[in-house]
């Protein structure tokens, strides 16, 4: 049901991934901080990170519960303003926190931050609940011998992701808020202009502004 | 994959699948791309993360109902959903492929159309129609305009028209502007996969009619 998270098949592209997820975390590579292993939830190596490493490998009850605190009042908000009824985000979040229990192994954290997993599975889910559609997902990358991601791109995936958001909380509000439509509302570019009364050409040159914003912001 | 894929997705459309905004038969197309090109998947998957800090930082938040970790708990207990079935793999058709054709190249389902084209409908909803094209070697197709937006995958063989040479990987994005007559390379039959948010036309099987098939 949830393909993103299937099982590994064999690709002949991994290899090639690899680089180029390298090349894209070396890149941003800047200031690396100390790693903190135990570092409870937070900064450096990103946070919430050991939150599900402790539920995939000890099954840790606290740590999900911590979790759910966090992320389930989110997931279930972004159900409803996407066009779900509130007993069906009900629903639906604790399909997606039970998710996240049950594919906790197949959480990398040189790939996402947990906040980005969280809402891969509730948008995936969304589409199952509002469309009754399927939703494929790129064939999974097999990760060579190395079976364990490196500390260091640990580190700087998550250090990126924090960029980002901070990036993203600079924004002006109004593109902010196109931004937030365009992830949140279900809606088309075409939707979203006769919401906002903007001409299409309009909407998707403010995205394009934003996004061209958001990645200056970042380097 | 050792060829080198020169005609990529746009962002918009990287953007709305990762907003999971696009057509299914649309996000059967960027599901094979991805698959293919690590390029554009680096860049899927930053809108994700893009996604994930919308989710963390929304300014709303609705509280679950009383209980809600206890029922999930309770779910988690009822153990995971079972697994999808996966196909053996296929030196033509990328895993979201297969999950559409039930198996690989040689379990799609051929219609001929025409001058030995032939199609394959998959089934996908309504609002965008999927489907894999093969043209055999050194084969034209019509000279055809397209209703829409039409993107063009090719996942063996190759094609070429007035724009440049497409091969495995490559993504045609064509419009409503864009009148062309694709050529297969003359080396090997071409298999496509082909998506439009146009409405499919059937009346193909008469050769004065090819063309409007084309225009799906």
């Amino acid at each position: 049901m949830f393909a993103e998270v299937e099982t590994v098949e064999t690709c002949g592209a991994a290899e090639a991934v690899q680089q180029v997820m390298r090349k894209r975390k070396t890149s941003v590579r800047k200031g690396k901080a100390a790693v903190n292993r135990e570092d409870d939830g937070c900064k450096p190596q990103g946070e919430w990170v050991a939150h599900v490493l402790r539920i995939r490998s000890a099954q840790d009850k606290t740590a999900f519960a911590e979790l759910f605190r966090h992320f389930a009042p989110r997931v279930k908000a972004f159900l409803i303003k996407s066009g779900s009824t509130p007993s069906q985000a009900e629903e639906c979040t604790q399909e997606v926190m039970a998710t996240l229990w049950h594919k906790a192994h197949l959480f990398d954290p040189s790939r996402a931050s947990v906040a980005t997993w969280v809402y891969t599975i509730a948008r995936n889910r969304r589409i199952d609940l509002l469309r009754k559609e399927r939703r494929p997902e790129p064939e999974d990358l097999t990760w060579g011998p190395e079976a364990e991601p490196d500390q260091a791109d640990i580190v700087s995936l998550q250090q990126e992701t924090a960029h980002l958001r901070e990036a993203l909380k600079a924004l002006p509000q109004a593109q902010r808020e196109l931004i937030e439509k365009a992830y949140f509302g279900d809606l088309s570019h075409r939707e979203i202009a006769a919401q906002t009364g903007l001409p299409l050409g309009t909407i998707k040159s403010r995205i394009r502004l934003a996004l061209d914003r958001l990645r200056h912001a970042m380097k | 994959m050792s060829n080198e894929i020169k005609h990529h997705l746009t962002d918009e459309l990287l953007m709305a699948y990762s907003a999971g905004t696009l057509p299914e038969a649309f996000n059967l197309m960027v599901a094979t791309h991805l698959s293919l090109c690590d390029t554009c998947r680096a860049q899927a998957e930053s809108y994700d993360a893009l996604g994930g800090c919308m989710l963390q930082d929304a300014p709303d938040s609705v509280d679950m109902a009383d209980g809600a970790l206890d029922a999930t708990l309770a779910l988690i207990a009822g153990g995971p959903a079972p697994d999808a079935p996966t196909h053996p793999s296929c030196d033509v058709l990328p895993a979201p492929l297969r999950d559409y054709v039930g198996g690989g190249v040689s379990d799609i389902r051929w219609k001929p159309v025409g001058m030995g084209v032939k199609q394959a409908i998959l089934p996908t909803s309504s609002a965008a129609s999927a489907r894999l094209l093969f043209i055999p070697a050194g084969a034209a197709m019509p000279d055809h305009g397209h209703k829409g937006m039409e993107l063009t995958m090719v996942l063996q063989g190759a094609f070429s028209d007035e724009i440049d040479r497409f091969a495995r990987g490559d993504v045609e994005i064509a419009d409503e502007d864009l009148e062309h007559m694709p050529v297969a390379d003359i080396s090997a039959d071409c298999i496509c996969l082909a998506v439009t948010d146009a409405p499919l036309k059937f009346n193909s099987l008469i050769p004065k009619l090819v063309q409007p098939f084309l225009r799906i």
